[in-house]
């Protein structure tokens, strides 16, 4: 009992860093996708490449974005990938809010509906078990 | 058309690559020790496993994916587009890594699926 709380415990804390720095991640590459998008469209893949290499906005959201992976990786060693991923739904409307805030974004009421559709998936999947498998 | 490609790299490299990625540190084992020397050490037994080299080069196609359309597209858009993965990591996971996958587990895929129907169709 003790072991199936503290397994949970562990299980939240990590999505919660997932939540929190995958969007940021995301937001921070559309920032700086946004920005070299703009003025390096006839650039060949080189000055794309080196413009994507010299953005900050970029490499803040690489940061996040390893921030996102490693704890994934340490949620992915005991949890079941089907009940990780849709759990980290909840980065679907974080995702939203930051677009519309950091970037200012137009997001449809539509959208939004869509946003809250996955976040209430996520609810329904998280009152399932996380691991179904034999551990070894 | 160009960026129907791009779509279906970022879910199916990208899928393809978290269920690699998960299979590896399934053989690694569970993580039960956070100092970081230990997280350390699980990091360098996870690149010792293959699937976790496969699994990265999978993410990596998909990353690039994501900064090309992320160029063009609204980040509310893509983000929410991307979450069609889902199905496919259901599938993966029950065919791929033998989890079981419950009807409850299911509805709530589902319900992220619709989700994402409504996003693309709140386009504009």
């Amino acid at each position: 009992m003790t072991i199936a709380r503290s397994l949970h415990f562990k299980t939240y804390l990590l999505i919660l860093l997932m939540v929190i720095f995958g969007p940021l991640g995301n937001v921070l590459l559309g920032k700086g996708m946004k920005q070299i998008g703009a003025t390096g469209a006839s650039a060949g893949v080189f000055g794309q490449l080196s413009r994507i290499l010299t953005s900050g906005s970029i490499w803040l959201g690489i940061a996040s974005l390893i921030t996102f992976f490693v704890a994934y990786m340490l949620v992915l060693s005991w949890a079941d990938y089907s009940y990780v991923q849709p759990a980290s739904a909840v980065a679907y409307g974080m995702v939203a809010l930051l677009a519309h805030y950091m970037l200012r974004e137009v997001v449809t009421p539509l959208r939004w509906a869509g946003v809250g559709l996955i976040c209430l998936g996520v609810l329904v999947v998280g009152h399932t078990p996380p691991r179904t498998t034999e551990s070894n | 058309m160009r960026d129907l490609i791009f779509y279906l790299l970022i879910i199916g490299a990208g899928t393809g690559g978290e269920l690699c990625v998960t299979r590896a540190m399934k053989e690694v084992g569970e993580v039960k020790d956070f100092r970081p020397a230990a997280l350390l050490r699980v990091l360098l037994r996870a690149l010792q496993v293959s699937w976790m080299w496969i699994g990265v080069a999978l993410m990596a196609t998909a990353f690039f994916s994501l900064l090309a359309v992320l160029s063009r597209e609204n980040v509310s858009f893509v983000v929410p587009v991307t979450a069609l993965s889902y199905g496919a990591g259901a599938l993966g996971g029950k065919f791929f890594l033998g989890e079981k996958v419950t009807a409850r587990r299911w509805a709530g895929v589902l319900l992220v699926c619709a989700g994402v129907t409504l996003v693309i169709l709140g386009r504009r």
